[in-house]
């Protein structure tokens, strides 16, 4: 072989090495700063899925024999009598309000739900498991530092004494934190869960899709297979590619003018929510779906007018089919960011307190990347986990919404 | 790629339309009857003046060097490039004495009459079967599903495929081979029964035993349809057409009997192109 061809050969496969080795570096990067991400929302958040349960001896709490009306019952002295006989203390009115301090206000009612589910009379072995406080939580995870001065912890000695007892009885388990996934917000970290906000997102979503998809696609189609080159179809194309890239929440100031003031629908609703969403959503499919329609062969278009099909049906029968896979990948790109959308949200009042799940689009609900804004926010230990344990939740929504996204695809393009 | 001034200069060296095309334009009993012929692509002058006449029972092939106009013309005759963005056509173009540019003429129906094949293969991305029933679908030729299965099968048949294709009708059109392909298109194309059929070099793909059976069932059609066919090859238009045009540069040269043409050129650029000087 002639030598400079041999020498620049050389080089050529060196400068090659170099670029095969920046690459891969740069996916290494990436890989790492999603690896670190996850780790540490792990670490943070997996504690949020158990919660600490106190398993109370029924007989301790109720008269033997035939239940009282249970409207008559006090659940919170019956809850109270029962630490207490599990503690084997006589607590007096100080001692009292410290033990109450150790479950949470749920634990009544779970009591009176065991009671009126219950078949009238007690079972002498049976317990009742009633979450445990925040603080307990917290002190069984070991979330903070007992050695610490006792003010500067949020239990007491003798707090902390009663736990180790509790544990040493066996009366504390840590079971899955259901209430986590069924819940709205609540003031009481052990309590608050993220239903009302997935569900308001879910909510906004499904209207968001239901504006954006048609019209997004209609649009693209109308754009590339039917408009003419003039001016305005230009200008009109040019502001659909801006508007992609308007910052969200002038959609969030959009919605709350235009949606709120003018047409007065109701703050805080997910109807407004998905408005605004599928405002900020359309761009992003119209972009997407005219850049699939292109990619469809113009000789596919012509060899189904050439058997005399008439535009329409060529969009139906050949460009739309051939567009739908990348069609959806788009639309799901968009949704997605859509998902995770929490300013414009703010504008529109979603950021209110919200402990119902709403069962309409106008019922006042939140998102749930709002409901991660709030609970970052709170001062709550507790709270900090149920940051993390939510936007692992949304994350994998957002990984199970691609998952669709791609099984759609593989069955589309059959 | 031919610049539109070079273009405009051979329709002006040549002194314009009237002593072109040389030969013989007119047909005993005209089927497409076409006049003042001009299309544009943008500035590009792609046809220039071209008129003459395809009579009924004709095969006609069209013949000139790349890049004169022939797939354009044929775009022509079914107004595909009504479809082209910045194509302009001026000019008339009669079916059965009806102008197919005037308003009242809608391409969708002219289509089904005028039936095309592409120069190249264009299965769509379904089945082989849905390939050959989407046209006879669309017009709705076919009353039942046992009717559609008959037509399938003639166009498949006719064409030289259904003994290769005939336990995979299911699959993909595009997992064909590209001469196969070709075929698929043809009987998508016969499957609509049309009048008039513009095939834009079916046998590029082909080798020679496809394009035998492919000349053979030109032969076949000819009975029934009027036939356009593009190709670059000497022997198919002799072996195949009754009458030859040959165009060079947007303008129709010369067109006339194919033995006469063959033997007998009156233009010395028709002479040319078939002795293999130019082309
Ligand atoms: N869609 C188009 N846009 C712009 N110019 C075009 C287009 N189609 C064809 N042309 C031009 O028009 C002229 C004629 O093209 P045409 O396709 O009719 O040639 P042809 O005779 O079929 O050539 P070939 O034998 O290579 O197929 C060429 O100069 C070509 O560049
Ligand atoms: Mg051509």
């Amino acid at each position: 072989m002639n030598r400079v061809v041999e020498s620049r050969l050389r080089r050529r496969h060196r400068r090659e090495r170099t670029f095969r080795g920046l690459c891969v570096a740069s996916v290494l990067v990436a890989a790492l700063f999603l690896l670190v991400i996850l780790g540490s929302l792990f670490r943070q958040g997996a504690s949020a899925f158990t919660q600490t349960r106190i398993s109370l001896p029924v007989p301790a709490m109720l008269p033997a024999g035939d239940l009282p009306d249970s409207g008559a019952m006090d659940y919170d002295a019956a809850v109270l009598d029962a630490l207490a006989a599990l503690l084997a203390i006589d607590p007096d009115r100080a001692e009292r309000r410290e033990l109450r301090q150790l479950v949470s206000i749920d634990a009544a009612f779970v009591l009176r739900d065991y009671v009126e589910s219950s078949p009238g009379r007690v079972v002498s072995d049976a317990s009742v498991r009633v979450p445990a406080s925040a603080k307990v939580d917290m002190a069984i995870k070991g979330e903070f530092d007992r050695t610490a001065a006792s003010d500067r912890r949020p239990l007491s000695d003798l707090q902390i004494d009663w736990i180790d007892r509790l544990v040493e009885l066996g009366a504390i388990e840590r079971t899955f934190n259901t209430a986590l996934f069924t819940n709205g917000d609540s003031r009481e970290p052990e309590l608050a869960g993220i239903r009302a906000a997935l569900m308001g997102s879910v909510l906004m979503l499904l209207i968001t899709l239901a504006v954006a998809f048609p019209i997004g696609v209609a649009a693209a189609v109308y754009l590339e297979e039917f408009a003419p080159r003039r001016a305005w179809i230009r200008l009109l194309e040019l502001s659909i590619n801006n508007l992609a890239a308007v910052p969200s929440i002038v959609f969030g100031l959009l919605g709350l003018v235009v949606l709120i003031d003018w047409l007065g629908m109701p703050r805080s609703a997910p109807l407004v929510g998905g408005l605004v969403l599928a405002l900020l959503t359309l761009p992003v499919i119209v972009i997407s779906s005219r850049s699939a329609i292109r990619a469809v062969p113009t000789s596919i278009r012509e060899a189904s007018l050439g058997l005399g099909a008439s535009r329409m049906q060529v969009v139906s029968h050949h460009v739309l089919p051939q567009a739908m896979p990348a069609i959806v990948t788009g639309t799901i790109i968009g949704l997605s960011r859509a998902f995770g959308e929490t300013a414009p949200l703010l504008m529109i009042g979603m950021v209110a307190f919200i402990v119902d799940v709403p069962s309409g689009v106008t019922d006042p609900a939140t998102a749930l990347p709002v409901q991660i804004y709030l609970w970052a926010d709170s001062p709550e230990r507790a709270f900090a986990e149920r940051t993390s344990a939510a936007i692992l939740v949304l994350l994998g929504f957002l990984l199970s919404m691609n998952l669709l996204a791609a099984a759609i695809r593989r069955k589309v393009e059959k | 790629m031919r610049t539109p001034s070079k273009a405009n200069d051979v329709a002006a060296d040549a002194g314009g339309g009237p002593e072109f095309p040389v030969g013989d334009p007119s047909a005993p009993d005209p089927c497409i009857q076409i006049r003042d012929l001009n299309a544009w692509y943008g500035d590009i002058h792609a046809l220039c003046d071209v008129g003459f006449e395809i009579g009924h029972g004709e095969v006609l092939a069209l013949i000139g060097p790349s890049g004169c106009g022939k797939t354009t013309l044929l775009r022509c005759l079914n107004r595909l490039n009504d479809a082209v963005e910045d194509a302009r056509v001026t000019g008339e173009v009669t079916l059965d004495g009806q102008n197919i540019y005037s308003g009242s003429v809608d391409p969708v129906a002219l289509r089904a009459r005028v039936g095309m094949v592409f120069q190249k293969p264009n299965p769509f991305p379904k089945s082989i079967y849905d390939n050959v029933a989407y046209g006879a679908r669309i017009h709705g030729l076919a009353s039942d599903r046992a009717e559609l299965d008959e037509i399938v099968h003639t166009s498949l048949e006719r064409v030289g495929l259904l003994k290769e294709v005939r336990a995979r009708l299911d699959e993909p059109g595009t997992d064909l081979s590209g001469g196969q392909q070709q075929r698929l298109c043809i009987a998508r194309t016969i499957a609509v029964d049309p009048e008039v059929i513009l095939m834009d070099e079916p046998c590029s793909a082909l080798d020679p035993i496809a394009t035998a059976k492919i000349e053979d069932l030109i032969d076949e059609l000819s009975a029934e349809y009027v036939i356009v066919i593009v190709t670059h090859s000497m022997q198919q238009a002799a072996r195949v057409s009754n009458r030859v045009a040959y165009m060079n540069q947007g303008q129709l040269v010369e067109v006339g009997e194919t033995d006469r043409i063959f033997t007998n050129p009156l233009h010395k650029l028709t002479e040319d192109y078939i002795t293999g000087r130019i082309g």
